[in-house]
């Protein structure tokens, strides 16, 4: 009895910080001020946000049913390998069309412009 | 041997992937799972990327270990900076000269990059010599970079090109 | 307990669901809007998750998987759109 109290506090506290965390990413997205500021937000706090459920929702699955159900994992790794692919190729092509950026951009992209613009009649 | 087991941890890896997939581990999952592992890289060869080598695995570990802390001291951090005011933000642009040179490398420095504390890797140049990174708040760029240096690309190096 | 914590989860998700339509009707930049998609298949995913919690039912579970498989697909199509003016080269 003493275990079930216990592992419900566990998981309502991964579920809580879970959410907390999904929420403050999209709120970064939201409120910050530009392009790549706001990228920062979802990439992260999604990741642990996300990853924090699926650990839950791992734990909850296995104590309630017969066996240990662990393809949640699945989905956490998966997501912690696309999410900083997804998150680069964002940055590149805000670096590609030379969005307004509270920093200042290095004159490197300059270089690397002259490179990526094969053939691209309708790029944007 | 070489030639009919081409990829020796790739076939363990899509095996295990396999095992999670199905959610279960009885005896014939298994040995379809090693089926598996084994026909698609056998039959992918032609196209497969460069062979990986992990020289060095309980540093792989040691590293894995010190990546997921991190990950939570990153989104802590970041959580605060984005209920912070956004006006003091000092958003930048850095530049992380490059010493590592084989594909994987890279690439695990570049996403350990960005799933950790506000920074993000924004572009690799063309030269495969540095590597932009984007920084949410920068006291002092030159410490943000020795930081990465010497946390995540010595252990990379160490790991995957033996010095 | 849990079940008022998955209520807030609940709460807290979709808020932030709204907070990604909001920039996805915004923009500015197309990118922003890319991202807003993004962020939202990300959190509708944790949506399953939550409802798979709730309902104590793991058949979301594969639903979950194919929008993670699915949505970084889309992202990286429209990033290469972008970048290239064309995704199949």
């Amino acid at each position: 009895m003493n275990t079930t109290t216990w592992l419900e506090y566990l998981l309502s506290f991964l579920i809580l910080s879970g959410a907390v965390f999904t929420f403050i990413g999209s709120l970064g997205l939201a409120r910050l001020r530009d392009f790549y500021t706001r990228l920062h937000g979802p990439t992260k706090a999604t990741t642990l946000g996300l990853g924090s459920l699926l650990i839950a929702s791992a734990l909850y699955f296995s104590t309630r049913s017969t066996g240990i159900s662990l393809h949640e994992v699945l989905v956490t790794f998966f997501l912690f390998i696309t999410a900083p692919v997804s998150a680069h190729l964002l940055a590149k092509a805000a670096l590609h069309l030379k969005l307004p950026s509270l920093a200042t951009t290095p004159e490197e992209t300059s270089q690397t412009h002259k490179k990526t613009n094969a053939p691209s009649e309708e790029s944007h | 041997m070489r030639r009919l087991l081409p990829h020796p941890l790739l076939t363990l890896a899509l095996a295990s992937l396999w095992l999670l997939l199905t959610n279960s581990i009885a005896p014939g999952q298994i040995v379809l799972g090693l089926v598996l592992g084994w026909g698609i890289p056998f039959l992918t060869r032609r196209i497969c990327p460069e062979k990986v080598q992990i020289h060095k695995p309980l540093t792989l570990l040691h590293f894995i270990g010190v990546v997921l802390m991190d990950i939570v001291l990153a989104n802590l951090t970041v959580a605060r900076l984005i209920l912070g005011r956004p006006q003091s933000l000092r958003p930048a642009f850095v530049v992380l000269p490059l010493t590592l040179t084989s594909d994987i490398a890279i690439s695990l420095l570049a996403n350990t990059i960005t799933l950790t504390p506000g920074t993000l890797s924004a572009l690799l140049s063309p030269d495969r010599k540095t590597l932009l990174i984007h920084a949410l708040d920068v006291d002092d760029s030159d410490t943000l970079v020795a930081t990465i240096k010497q946390r995540y690309e010595r252990p990379l190096k160490e790991i995957f090109e033996a010095c | 307990m849990l079940n008022i914590a998955i209520l807030i989860a609940f709460a807290l998700v979709a808020a932030a669901v709204a907070l990604n339509f909001w920039r996805l009707l915004r923009g500015p930049s197309t990118l922003d809007r890319i991202l807003a998609l993004d962020t939202l298949y990300v959190n509708t995913i944790a949506l399953l998750v939550l409802l798979g919690i709730h309902l104590s039912s793991a058949i979301y579970f594969e639903v979950a998987l194919l929008i993670a498989l699915v949505g970084f697909v889309g992202t990286v199509a429209l990033c290469k759109y972008l970048l290239r003016g064309d995704i199949i080269e």
